[in-house]
This record gives structure tokens, C-alpha cells and sequence, in this order.
């Protein structure tokens, strides 16, 4: 029953994790603690990461996240600043983003070929985390784009951060565990800011409000010589109940939350507007439509017309909708959609899953049937998130 | 009464020509949280290797295949109410179904329980 089918979990399959042999996974800088937490690692996106810790199980790990706050180790996502006078202009032409408008050190979520967080920093250059299923796609792309535009006699540069710590703290109890030991003020960071500081001692960290969960929280940059010290000290933290968490716990969370993963519920045939992400194009950007894909997405904008749609769905108790499952109209048994993520929710204690449907099925409160194969059973379309969310937005 | 094991981990129990089917402990942990076991209905009829039974943890869905051919006599109808059963006592009380053997050679094929405990140590 495993065997081949355990690693086909949702979480593994969906990124492009090519059959690497143990010898060629990259191991991120808090591997050796996450081998002396007991962390179950599994080869994702190229990396040897923790799926799980030994001392929480998979819904056990999420509820904590919810009602107090978790570690995770995202350090595998790709780091990037980009450098040079022309900078803003140049993300801007390959993705939807209003960096121009941007205030310093703030950030948004964009896209060039799969979903990124670019962040306007406050010096001379963009700091930008992409997400890590797409390294070998992005990181050529953006070095091709940039050669292109030195040859043109323009200032760009991309410089990865590479193997720097990525730490990511999240859930109710973050502002209060980091507030004590750091000099930045939690409450002036709001949602999708950032600031340079000390946490724990340690220089030069560069802390960013914003996570994959749903709650408040933050995401850490740090040099990877002190990675591990930084969530040594968090877990010790006397200011909150510190756990770490890994990659089943985060993709149980971002489901809840009604965020997308990409290669799942966002890829490059999908529009930011049939995602229901229609924010990430920036009104500026929409009246210029001067980026990738723009005549596309500007005329399903205009004409208030697309396709599909992707909807939240809620299903009956039993299995669990998951990734690729067709759905059909209860009447007509027509073929009308697809799951693209699903699975138990830990924190609803129900099936949930993220879809795509035609336009005409996705009303709130629609009821559509899940095809199993050799089961079938109902689901309904609801409103994301499937939990409150938390953002600090200051107020 | 003799346990044999598969390569897939179910493990089979058999008493004359009755056995019953769980998956092992091992599956369950590597599975993890179980949300939802469904075990397949009385009379079936199953060959071996057939899928019998889905199990569902918070991180995916499973096919259990059958260790053996036959008739199913009984699913375990105390998984409908609590599927943590089968973390907690995988290889007894969270058992998942019961078959008659309509082909006890079949059980040459399969593993005892110390070769299962070396294949596991090996993966």
C-alpha cells in the first residue's frame, strides 16, 4: 500500500522534484537540526526537508500553529536581491507588480512564471523570495532578462543569497516571543513589511511580516552560520509555546488558509484573475499592460469573462478530495472542473480542497460531485479562507 | 495462528481459512494522522493484489491491496467511527477486514514476521 504511493503525497508530488539519489539532495542549513529534533525529512524541490518532527503529528502540529507558534524551515526558497538604477523597472517588466509604487520596505505578491514576494527595501536594492518548485525556471529566466537588459546599457543585476536561512515563525504567540529579543518594533512591522535588525543577538537579519499559514507571523533571513542558534534560542523562548513544524503541517495550514501552491492550484496555464488573485495585478500596471500575458488577463478583466474559476469546495465526511480528482455536475454528470489541492483539514476537522470549476458552477453554495473512480461523493463551493485568517495589519 | 506480511505492508492473520487483513505497524506510522479507513463490503470477492481498502491521513490517500484472494466476510465496522484505531493498534484492534481464503498457497508468497521486520529495517 505505500511503497510508491507514500511518496505521492500531495505535498511531494506536486512540486517538481526530479528522482534525485540521496548523495544529490542539497541539504538547507538547519539540516543537522532538524536530524537532531528527529525530523522525518523527504526529498522536496531538491532539498532534504522535514515532512514532520517526532515529537508532533501531522494535525497536531497545525492546531498548535493556530493557537500558538511553529518554525518552519524555508530556507530552500530562493533568496534574490536585485541591484542597479534600473532595478524597479526591470522586475516590473516581467511581472504584474507596482514596484514603483511601492513604499520602502514593503513588499506584495507577485509573478513572473510562478508566484513570488518582491520587497521594495528601503537601499539600493529589491529583495525577493521565489518560491523554491521554480529555481531552475526563474532564476535563468530573470539572468537571460537582466544580460538582455546590460547589452541595452542598463544598471540590473541579480545577486542570490545563496544558502542563507530562511526561518519562518508563525502563529498567535509570534510578535510576542520575537518582541523581547529583537530591536525592531513588531508593532510598527504590519503585513507584507519589512525590517533589518537583531534577533536574539544575532546582526543583520532581515524579518518580513508575512507567511504561508494564515496567521500572523514573520519570515527571517539570516546568515546561515547562525540559523540553527536562532531557532535553538525561539524554542527555548519562555514568551510563547515554540514547536517546530514541517512541510505536511505547512501545507495542511496554506489549505486552510485558501492559499495557492504553486504547481497545483496556480501554474503557468492559470490567470491571476481565474485564480481569484486578481489584487496581484497592479491597477497601474493594468492601464499600462505592459507585462507578460497582459493582453490575456487585461481582456478577461474587461470583459468580465473567464473560463474557470478557482472556488473553495467542502466536502462530505469520508475521503477526502485530492489533487486531479474531476468533478462532474451532479445532474448532467458533465465533466465541470478539477481538484488541484485538497485533503483533511486538522483545524475544521474536515475535508476541504481547492478547484477549479466553470464559471456557471462556481456560486457559493453550489453542490458538485467529486469522481473517486469507483465512488463519487458531494462537495459544495465555498467562500476562502476555510478559517479566519490573522494578518497584523496594525489597526 | 500464523501473521504474514506483504512487501506493500498489510499483514494478514490466518485461523483455518479465515484471515484477517491490517496494515502494519509500520504503515501507520509512516501515514501518520488516519482521518477516514474505507474497508470494503461483506461478499466481495478479491484477488490478491487487489486494491481492498483506502486510507486516508491528513498527508494523502492509500490503496491497500489485498494479501490474499477470496470472499470479504466483514469490514471493521469500528473504523467508520474511530480511524485513529489503526494508529494506535495497527496490527489489532485497528484491523480492517476479514476474508475467506480461497487459495492458502497464496501465503507461501508472503512474508513471516521476521523477514518483514529485516525488509523494513532495509527501506
Amino acid at each position: 500500500m505505500l511503497g510508491h504511493k507514500l511518496l505521492s503525497c500531495r505535498f511531494i508530488s506536486s512540486s517538481p522534484v526530479r528522482l534525485l539519489d540521496a548523495t544529490s539532495w542539497k541539504r538547507t542549513c538547519l539540516y543537522e537540526l532538524h536530524k537532531k529534533h528527529s525530523g522525518k525529512l523527504v526529498p522536496f524541490a531538491g532539498y532534504e526537508m522535514p515532512v514532520q518532527y517526532a515529537d508532533l503529528s501531522i494535525s497536531e502540529s497545525s492546531i498548535h500553529t493556530r493557537k500558538h507558534v511553529s518554525i518552519f524551515d524555508v530556507s530552500h526558497m530562493l533568496q534574490t536581491h536585485i541591484t542597479g538604477k534600473d532595478r524597479v523597472a526591470f522586475i516590473e517588466s516581467l511581472t504584474t507588480a507596482d514596484v514603483q509604487g511601492l513604499k520602502p520596505n514593503s513588499g506584495t505578491l507577485s509573478g513572473i512564471k510562478d508566484d513570488l514576494i518582491v520587497t521594495k527595501t528601503d537601499k539600493d536594492f529589491i529583495y525577493m523570495v521565489t518560491n523554491a518548485g521554480c529555481i531552475e525556471k526563474d532564476l535563468p529566466y530573470l539572468q537571460e532578462n537582466a544580460a538582455k537588459w546590460r547589452s541595452d546599457g542598463k544598471d540590473v543585476e541579480i545577486k542570490t543569497l545563496d544558502g542563507r536561512g530562511l526561518v519562518a515563525v508563525q502563529g498567535p504567540e509570534a510578535a510576542k516571543v520575537l518582541q523581547p529579543e529583537t530591536d525592531i518594533d513588531m508593532s510598527k512591522l504590519t503585513f507584507m513589511t519589512t525590517a533589518i535588525g537583531k534577533v536574539f543577538g544575532i546582526e543583520n537579519c532581515r524579518v518580513t511580516r508575512c507567511g504561508y499559514t494564515g496567521e500572523d507571523g514573520v519570515e527571517i533571513s539570516v546568515d546561515p552560520n547562525h540559523a540553527a542558534t536562532l531557532v535553538q534560542r525561539l524554542l527555548e523562548s519562555k514568551n510563547g509555546n515554540v514547536k517546530l513544524a514541517g512541510l505536511g503541517a505547512r501545507d495542511a495550514l496554506r489549505l486552510e488558509a485558501g492559499l495557492c501552491l504553486y504547481g497545483n492550484d496556480i501554474d503557468e496555464t492559470t490567470t491571476p484573475i481565474e485564480a481569484g488573485l486578481t489584487f496581484v495585478v497592479a491597477k497601474r500596471r493594468r492601464e499600462a499592460m505592459d507585462f507578460p500575458g497582459a493582453e490575456k488577463i487585461v481582456g478577461q478583466l474587461k470583459n468580465k469573462s473567464w473560463p474557470k474559476k478557482r472556488v473553495g469546495l467542502i466536502a462530505e465526511p469520508g475521503r477526502a478530495p485530492r489533487a486531479h480528482l474531476p468533478l462532474i455536475d451532479p445532474l448532467d454528470k458533465c465533466a465541470i472542473g478539477f481538484v488541484t489541492s485538497g485533503g483533511p483539514s486538522p483545524c475544521l476537522g474536515k475535508n476541504i480542497a481547492i478547484a477549479y470549476v466553470d464559471k456557471s458552477h462556481s456560486k457559493d453554495g453550489t453542490e458538485i460531485v467529486v469522481d473517486f473512480g469507483n465512488k463519487q461523493s458531494k462537495v459544495t463551493v465555498t467562500k476562502m479562507p476555510f478559517i479566519e485568517t490573522h494578518y497584523y495589519t496594525g489597526k | 495462528m500464523s501473521r504474514y506480511f506483504t512487501e506493500d505492508h498489510e499483514w494478514v492473520d490466518v485461523d483455518g481459512d479465515i484471515g484477517t487483513v491490517g496494515i502494519s505497524e509500520y504503515a501507520q506510522s509512516q501515514l501518520g494522522d488516519i482521518v477516514f479507513v474505507d474497508v470494503p463490503e461483506d461478499g466481495k470477492a478479491l484477488s490478491k493484489g487487489d486494491e481492498a481498502a483506502v486510507v486516508e491521513s491528513v498527508k494523502a490517500a492509500s490503496d491497500v491491496y489485498s494479501p490474499v484472494s477470496g470472499n470479504v466476510l466483514e469490514g471493521n465496522s469500528q473504523l467508520a467511527d474511530d480511524p485513529s484505531l489503526v494508529n494506535s493498534d495497527a496490527e489489532g484492534e485497528g484491523w480492517f477486514f476479514k476474508i475467506t481464503l480461497s487459495d492458502p498457497s497464496e501465503l507461501e508468497t508472503l512474508m513471516d514476521e521476521t523477514a518483514y521486520e529485516a525488509f523494513v529495517a532495509k527501506l
